[in-house]
């Protein structure tokens, strides 16, 4: 390791002392994520939020502590995971741009740090970096998106540059996105791995319409694009023509340390504060509504904050296992699946804990709200970053190395059986 | 499981080595209809691989491999639970630790040279759970200059004949206090206990009248609630370590059986249901190696938070730990619940483990009160 390397220890403290300046303190029981939202926020509520984000992440930028481990060249610190992982740990409490780490900086940057020219990373990551740059995916289709290799949506060549046709769905913040990560479909006529190419482009390139998609819970955050003959140059094309899978197994990849274990995202995937389902909240309801010596009760908020604490060892310790080599990185899955089944269990502890307070509340009962529309929306916990069954299948076939599924799309994709939610072979 | 110094590697290879030559599941079997299970030459062994010297420090004879005694001795638990292997770590561990930390070098020093050189083992007599019900444990009297303790210890788990019992005993001033009891002393009577584990034997006490010195006491008066924690802090995580270690035998036993085991014409481990259990059991056991290591560096670097820690370890490892197995044993089918298989072995440790010393649900509970404390301390600063 570079003997220049500012110590972890004297960093930290550096860290400690920068962030009690400049950074504001977290609303500890308020839970601002807009996808988990209590509060519907309108879209005006969401752009100044996103502002906001964009403001703290200049604040990290000037601060010197944006891109801890990107290299110097593209705007980042050059350190180490060690040192964004004692970020991390003093970060916890204050505000930070949280709902901006996904999707652009993991898998976004991390894809175009791994796969982009020397042209494109200096184009675009000094101002991710800057707050100025927010990037989504557009990844999933109506026809599928865990099956991310049969992708439908088609691009197709026109000198040096691409047009592309299809839909996208559940791309969060896809309304107030910058730019986006798009995997596309360049060869009909090969196994599906092989006729896949990624591109990057603006949101707001011609041709390309966004509809907002209302959850559950109210919030209108997700979105629908329909492409029609968007334009795309050659120079906008993140690796080679129909290698799109092998940046997309790095994607995937990335996308799955969304739990934990990104030496690129601030705050370690967690946002500043657990919300109403930090224990100290829940204990506080708790005594609120009487329970607090209901030893059923205890029961559930010892099982909370035990599973709480597991998580975070379990991040910290597969995160260096995979680092030392300990592990494959493919571990990673069981960082993906115990973060979705645990915080569904969470939702259904703070669901049972508050009872009929969470599911009928008066008009200041922000908390309650959360809770009850907590629940509702809790299983996107497990299927946004790719599904809890998928990173079954990971845990099972890569790291266990047991038998893989058959296959029944080892044609040429055009004759691949695909549902009727798929758009059609052109 | 655990990210250790190449040392701690070192010792846990030498350990898992010996074992599995001294203690492979025939012997297992052999030893289940044996009375008494403990073996003085093969104990003296595994003290020579430096089985109970790591929670004492050096001035006082023991010595740990990198620093953390407790991140040491977790290796060797693990081993323990892998193998199902009989002696009394733990409750040697303990003792040994409460007398390198609070006893003193003229009352206990040769009692503490007996534990760390592996001529004797000891047990710790507590049971948290039992609450107001329950019979009143052990008395402290003064006569002179010697102390006479009457009661029952409800369970300790036996080794050595000539080994210690340490236990709290109330004082006349009604707080507790530790005393070292000799298991010989007169007055001190054993009774066989049945139970789950196939080669951990295990015995009520009864002290009537035992008269010992009064210096026989360990650390100050009064001081053994304190100490009971802290004790139970060391245990719980050296308790989760061998769960994690049953769990991890049980677990690689089942992976190999649904590569071997066909049905179907199939191999069972190509169905997706048994590859997701695989997939969650797999988690399960990572989620607990990395808890118990967790705990481990924060009890014994003696951090601010360890109590917690350590309470999450037992807590996670004692509610899961049996259930991941009970899995393993549900993908074998009808040989899973045989004697002849061998499941059984990792089943019966990880269950008595979690049930003794605090079961899951109390260390959960002391998690809650764990919370409740650090609130209040906010709330009066
Ligand atoms: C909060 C959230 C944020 C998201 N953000 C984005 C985003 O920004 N960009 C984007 O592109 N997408 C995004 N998504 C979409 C997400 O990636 C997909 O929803 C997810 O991959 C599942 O795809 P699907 O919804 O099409 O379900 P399907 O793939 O149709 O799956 C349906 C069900 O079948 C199971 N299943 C499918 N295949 C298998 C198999 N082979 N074996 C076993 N089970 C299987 C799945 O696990 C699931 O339970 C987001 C989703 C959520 C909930
Ligand atoms: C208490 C008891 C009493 C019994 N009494 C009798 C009796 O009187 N007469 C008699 O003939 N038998 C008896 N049996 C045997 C019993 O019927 C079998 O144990 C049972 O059918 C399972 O078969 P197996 O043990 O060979 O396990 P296997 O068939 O090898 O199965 C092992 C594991 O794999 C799973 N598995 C197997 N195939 C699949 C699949 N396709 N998809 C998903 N999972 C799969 C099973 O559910 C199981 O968890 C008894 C068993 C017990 C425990």
């Amino acid at each position: 390791m570079n003997a220049d390397l500012e110590d972890v220890d004297a960093f930290a403290a550096r860290a400690r002392a920068w962030l009690a300046e400049n950074m504001p303190l977290a609303d500890q029981g308020r839970e601002t994520f807009f996808l988990y939202a209590a509060t519907h926020p309108t879209d005006d509520e969401v752009l100044a939020r996103a502002a906001t984000c964009r403001q703290l992440q200049r604040r990290l930028f000037d601060g010197g502590f944006a891109g801890i481990c990107v290299p110097r060249e593209y705007g980042g610190q050059g350190l180490t995971p060690a040192h964004q992982a004692a970020f991390n740990r003093e970060i916890k409490g204050y505000d930070y741009p949280a709902e901006i780490q996904a999707s652009t900086f993991i898998p976004c940057m991390a894809v175009l740090l791994e796969f982009g020219t020397e042209e494109q990373k200096h184009r675009h990551i000094p101002g991710m970096l800057r707050g100025e740059e927010i990037w989504v995916q557009l990844l999933s289709e109506p026809g599928g998106g865990s099956d991310a290799a049969g992708a439908v949506t088609t691009a197709t060549r026109h000198g040096d540059q691409w047009l592309l046709n299809g839909s996208k769905i559940w791309t969060t913040s896809g309304w107030w996105g910058d730019w986006a990560l798009c995997l596309a479909r360049t060869n009909w006529d090969v196994e599906k791995h092989r006729g896949l190419t990624v591109f990057s482009l603006p949101m707001s390139a011609p041709g390309l319409a966004i509809r907002q998609v209302e959850l559950v819970n109210g919030s209108k955050d997700f979105c629908q694009e329909f492409l029609t003959d968007v334009a795309v140059p050659d120079a906008d094309r993140i690796g080679d023509v129909d290698a799109g899978w092998s940046v997309m197994t790095r994607w995937l990849h990335h996308e799955r340390t969304i739990s934990g274990g990104s030496p690129y995202i601030t705050g370690g995937g967690n946002r500043p504060s657990d919300g109403p389902y930090e224990i100290t909240v829940l204990v506080t309801a708790a005594r609120r509504l009487g329970l607090i010596d209901d030893s059923h009760t205890r029961g559930l908020l010892g099982e909370a904050r035990a599973d709480a604490l597991v998580q975070r060892a379990l991040v910290e310790s597969v995160t260096r296992k995979m680092a030392t080599g300990a592990l494959p990185h493919h571990a990673a899955a069981m960082l993906r699946l115990f973060g979705g089944t645990t915080n569904a269990r969470r939702a259904a502890i703070a669901t049972e804990v508050y009872g009929e307070a969470g599911v009928v509340w008066a008009p200041d009962e922000e908390t309650n709200a959360q809770v009850g529309l907590g629940y509702l929306i809790r299983q996107a916990s497990c299927i946004g970053g790719g599904t809890t069954e998928m990173a079954r299948n990971v845990i099972a076939e890569r790291l266990l190395d047991m038998p893989r599924e058959r296959r029944a799309d080892t044609d040429a994709f055009r004759d691949v059986p695909r549902g009727p939610r798929a758009s059609s072979t052109p | 499981m655990f990210t250790q110094t190449a040392d701690q590697d070192l010792l846990e290879a030498t350990t898992e080595q010996y074992l599995a030559a001294t203690y492979p599941p025939a012997r297992l079997r052999e030893l289940a209809r044996r009375d008494s299970t403990f073996d003085a030459a093969l104990w003296k062994q595994g003290a020579e691989l430096g089985w109970t010297t790591l929670l004492v420090a050096e001035s006082a004879g023991g010595g740990s491999v990198s620093g953390n005694g407790l991140a040491d001795l977790v290796a060797v638990a693990f081993q323990f639970g892998r193998h199902a292997a009989p002696g009394p770590l733990i409750g040697t561990n303990i003792v040994a630790a409460a007398l390198g930390r609070w006893g003193s070098k003229e009352r206990h020093g040769a009692a503490l040279a007996e534990l760390l050189d592996g001529g004797a083992t000891a047990a710790w007599g507590y049971a948290p759970r039992l609450g107001r019900r329950a019979p009143a444990g052990v008395r402290a009297a003064r006569s002179g200059d010697r102390v006479v303790l009457d009661g029952t210890v409800p369970h300790v788990e036996t080794g050595a004949p000539n080994g210690y019992l340490l236990v709290a005993a109330v004082d006349d001033d009604g707080t507790r206090s530790h005393h070292l009891v000799p298991l010989d002393a007169p007055g001190v009577h054993t009774a066989p206990l049945g139970g789950l584990d196939l080669t951990r034997r295990y015995a009520a006490v009864a002290l009537r009248g035992v008269a010992l010195p009064a210096t026989s006491r360990v650390g100050e008066p009064g001081t053994a609630d304190d100490h009971d924690e802290e004790l139970l802090d060391l245990t719980a995580v050296l308790q989760a370590a061998q769960i994690v270690g049953a769990m991890e035998r049980a677990f690689a036993m089942t992976l190999r059986w649904t590569g071997d085991r066909y049905s179907f014409g199939r191999p069972l481990g190509s169905y997706q249901e048994i590859k997701h259990r695989m997939a969650d059991l797999r988690t399960q056991l990572e989620a607990g190696a990395a808890v118990v290591e967790k705990a481990a560096r924060r009890v014994g670097d003696g951090a601010g938070d360890a109590r917690s820690w350590a309470s999450a370890a037992k807590a996670y490892a004692g509610r899961l730990g049996p259930e991941v197995i009970q899995d393993c044993v549900q993908l074998h089918g009808g040989i899973g619940v045989t004697f002849e298989h061998d499941l059984h072995l990792y089943l019966r440790r990880a269950t008595v483990d979690a049930q003794s010393f605090g079961t899951p649900a109390y260390f959960s509970e002391r998690l809650v009160r764990l919370v409740e404390a650090g609130m209040q301390q906010e709330e009066t600063a």
